[in-house]
């Protein structure tokens, strides 16, 4: 009784209709939650539609995806940015989202390097996945946890791409190379990179960070300070769609076509640093001058990763799980 | 009665019976029991829950049988105070312990299993000088005397008169130490790692981490199974091992025994061992790989690191964040706990029952909890799983016990002549149990209130898997901060557990004073 009088109560709340409608916009931590010309275009786009968007952050992608998996059709927001090409078969098998989710943006995940700290210790930096578990570069790595993180994963399965059954053997030796595990792409790249403050020269970010330090660089400058070791990139995919459950499914569906239209699109190379969905839409130019395009990066066939990814997960936090 | 009996029956079939079944039915339908078990991960997580918990056991009844008999059998100024102290580490949120064993151990204890044990045993010691201890209080003192006049030498005493007559307890004591260590979540989730983790954080991981919600669901069932399976075994040994002893009604600590400094100083070692981890955890809040800094405690909200993006743990909406959960949940424990009370005593049988479901989310553990819940809870119209009201429920859920414990003797303490009396004077029979029962339970509730907010505040388990994004707990956020490589995220981790640590001290130190002030 008490159980059926809560529920009623709260589909009556539900259903109130208040003011313009209230969308929810569910992103990784990395995604901008106000200030950026990209929350601008946003909020000139919900201003003008008669709507507001909130975007709320839930960590980096796989705790995202998880969580979403987990409330999946009674979802904590309208839509979700940044499911990748990796995470991709959990989300859809979880039916998280409402329709088939759309391509949003593209990166390439790489070990990024700096350039500066490399140049003071007279050592050269690394070109591909063998050397780093050389001793050279000993304690200088910061990864992401592949179960928590979707640059993570990438890297993850660009070293499964690389090594082939022989992968644990390669984290194994990471793990005697002391390599750093970081629970995010933001924790890594902004604590532990030696650029942040931290202790590691080398870390797992993307092939676009180095226009990021440019163009966010407190006092400005005309050169990248990081560098792409370009054999280790993964490429990487990001989705957008409607998540399953949501109570405006019809603006929902408006917001996701905004966030892939060109209007909005242009604005990802300078504040997401990552590649429009759609190839024609034209770079700035600080970005082409850095982002670094690796010519063949390591790729896994989608239904292998669909296949496989739990069990590499759970064979990689066997061997460097927290 | 029933009116009184049904809120928390509701509770507790909605939200903890019904959500175990969900769980128990959903695996039976479930393809892939044997895959789930079969898997050679969580064979070798199974194997390490259970022999943890077993030297676990074996070294906290080890180490604790020896504060035991010196805080029993001896008296001596301080005795008291020690007694408390010991009792500190098992109420301390778990990971507040696992930070003070961070902090305490070197960085490469971490993930070993020693490190786990050590934890495990440091928060259960209370349990075996507690149980075990006060079975030894009431034990005669001239018993083991006449064995000593007959020839007996010391070693044959102990094996032959005191022994048999502590087993009991020290089987019940044995037992509750295995089934802490076994559904251990919080300090294995801060000290273990991939390999040295428990089926209870495997079950989080699985949920949270894999997106694997029928696997979790599979492993937290066969985990209940074999837990109910030793706690039914343990009960029925204790039954058996029981023997009638008609010991000192009020047990007086001897003063002889083994030397008076000897005593002293077991009594000063257990007092270092048990403050060591918590004073380790306040320096390490106060420290970096530079040397020692404040740093963690001025530096409280978080910096930006590029325009949009901030970076990392608020500690200030953390706190926000548990007051708002402490104080729902605070609010539904007691008003349900209250109820149930006072259903248990006016009921018979049926208050017995009430009073089994009500100890229930104790057994079963916070992560299967808050999985049940929200298995449950996902199908319209209960689809509650967006809810923010889900996480103080659940945390309602395991502070109900605690309000239970304190209320019962409360009431039972009431005279039925004073009922009588009230009607005999005439008051209505609603009247007269009004005035008699309710208004002389309601003072006796500031310990139930200060324990059912310490539960709140420091429950980690059910809330990792119901607390959505955004709103992260104190909890949380430690353990957060604490798996986040860098200094100053860690030490900010130390600090906000010396946060919630003093914050529990002081409620439980409450519930504790209020409660012997009652008793004197």
């Amino acid at each position: 009784m008490l159980l059926a009088a809560a529920a009623t109560s709260l589909v009556a709340c539900s259903d109130e209709p208040s003011g313009p409608v209230a969308l929810r916009l569910l992103a990784y931590d990395s995604f901008p939650t106000e200030g950026t010309p990209l929350n601008d275009a946003l909020d000139a786009w919900a201003e003008s539609t008669g709507r507001t968007v909130e975007v709320v952050t839930g960590g980096d992608t796989g705790t995202l995806v998880t969580k979403a998996v987990l409330t999946a059709g009674n979802p904590e927001a309208d839509v979700i940015w940044g499911v990748d090409n990796t995470w991709l078969s959990a989300a859809t098998e979880g039916g998280i989202y409402a329709d088939d989710p759309v391509v949003a943006d593209v990166g390439d995940v790489c070990v990024n390097y700096d350039i500066e700290w490399f140049a003071a210790k007279g050592i050269e930096p690394p070109t591909t996945l063998a050397d780093l578990v050389d001793p050279t570069y000993a304690g200088l790595l910061a990864v992401q946890d592949p179960t928590a993180s979707s640059p993570g994963l990438a890297f993850l399965l660009a070293t499964i791409a690389s090594e082939g059954e022989g992968w644990q053997d390669y984290w194994t030796a990471l793990r005697a190379n002391d390599v750093a595990v970081a629970d995010s792409w933001e924790t890594a790249y902004y604590e532990l990179f030696t650029r942040a403050g931290g202790d590691r020269p080398l870390v797992v970010s993307y092939g676009s960070s180095p226009p990021a330090e440019v163009v966010l660089a407190d006092p400005p400058r005309t050169d990248a300070p990081t560098g792409v070791v370009e054999q280790t990139c993964f490429r990487q995919t990001e989705y957008v769609g409607v998540l399953a459950g949501t109570d405006h499914p019809d603006d929902a569906a408006a917001l996701v076509e905004f966030l892939t239209s060109p209007e909005f699109q242009a604005e990802l190379p300078l504040t997401l640093f990552v590649y429009p969905a759609d190839p024609a839409i034209e770079l700035p130019q600080v970005f082409v001058d850095f982002a670094v395009v690796p010519t063949s990066p390591w790729t896994i066939d989608p239904a292998e990763i669909d296949a496989n990814r739990q069990t590499w997960q759970e064979q990689w936090t066997a061997l460097l799980g927290s | 009665m029933v009116a009184l009996a049904t809120p928390p029956t509701v509770v507790i079939v909605g939200f903890v019976v019904v959500p175990a079944l969900v769980i128990a039915v959903r695996t039976v339908g479930a393809g892939a029991i044997g895959e789930a078990l079969g898997s050679r991960r969580v064979l070798s997580i199974a194997w390490f829950t259970v022999w943890q918990a077993v030297l676990t056991t074996v070294v906290t009844l080890a180490v604790g049988m020896v504060p035991a008999y010196v805080l029993a059998r001896r008296r001596f100024r301080g005795r008291t105070l020690i007694r408390t102290l010991v009792v500190v580490p098992f109420m301390l949120p778990t990971v507040v312990t696992g930070a003070a064993f961070l902090a305490l151990l070197p960085d490469s204890a971490r993930g070993t299993w020693w490190a786990v044990i050590v934890a495990h045993s440091y928060v259960n010691l209370a349990v075996v000088v507690r149980v075990v201890g006060s079975a030894w209080e009431t034990l005669p003192h001239d018993l083991t005397a006449s064995a000593r006049t007959l020839g007996a030498s010391p070693w044959n005493v102990a094996r032959h008169v005191v022994a048999p007559l502590l087993a009991p307890a020290t089987v019940a004591a044995g037992a509750i130490v295995f089934l802490f260590a076994a559904t251990s979540f919080g300090i294995v989730q801060l000290l273990g790692d991939g390999s040295t983790t428990t089926i209870e954080a495997e079950v989080a991981r699985r949920a949270l981490r894999y997106g694997d919600v029928g696997g979790a669901v599979v492993l937290s069932v066969a985990q209940l199974l074999v837990l109910g399976s030793v706690a039914v075994a343990t009960s029925r040994r204790q039954r058996r091992s029981a023997h009638t002893l008609r010991g000192d009604a009020r047990p007086r600590p001897a003063r002889r025994g083994i030397p008076r400094v000897r005593a002293l100083s077991i009594a000063a070692v257990t007092a270092i061992l048990v403050a060591g981890p918590l004073v380790m955890l306040c320096a390490a809040s106060f420290r970096n790989a530079g040397g020692w800094t404040s740093r963690a405690w001025t530096s409280w909200g978080s910096g930006s690191i590029r325009p949009g993006i901030s970076l990392g743990v608020d500690p200030w909406s953390a706190i926000r964040a548990s007051v708002v959960t402490a104080v729902v949940a605070t609010s539904i424990a007691t008003v349900v706990g209250v109820l149930a009370a006072l259903a248990v005593t006016e009921m018979r049988r049926g208050g017995q029952w009430l009073d089994t479901g009500i100890m229930l989310p104790l057994g079963i553990s916070g992560v299967t909890v808050g999985l049940g819940m929200l298995v449950t809870f996902a199908v319209p119209p209960f689809d509650w799983r967006g809810q923010w009201w889900l996480v103080p429920v659940g945390h309602a859920l395991i502070g109900l016990p605690f309000v239970v414990r304190v209320a019962l003797p409360r009431i039972r303490s009431i005279q039925p002549d004073q009922r009588s009396a009230a009607l005999l004077l005439g008051a209505s029979p609603t009247r007269a149990w009004w005035e008699t029962t309710v208004r002389r339970v309601t003072p006796a509730l500031g310990p139930a209130v200060a324990l059912a907010a310490a539960a709140s505040l420091g429950e980690f388990g059910a809330t990792t898997l119901l607390s959505r994004s955004g709103s992260d707990t104190l909890p949380l956020a430690i353990a957060g901060l604490l798996s986040r490589p860098g200094d100053l995220p860690r030490s900010q981790g130390f600090a906000l557990a010396a946060v919630l640590m003093g914050v529990t001290a002081v409620l439980v130190s409450l519930a504790e004073g209020r409660a012997d002030a009652r008793h004197r």
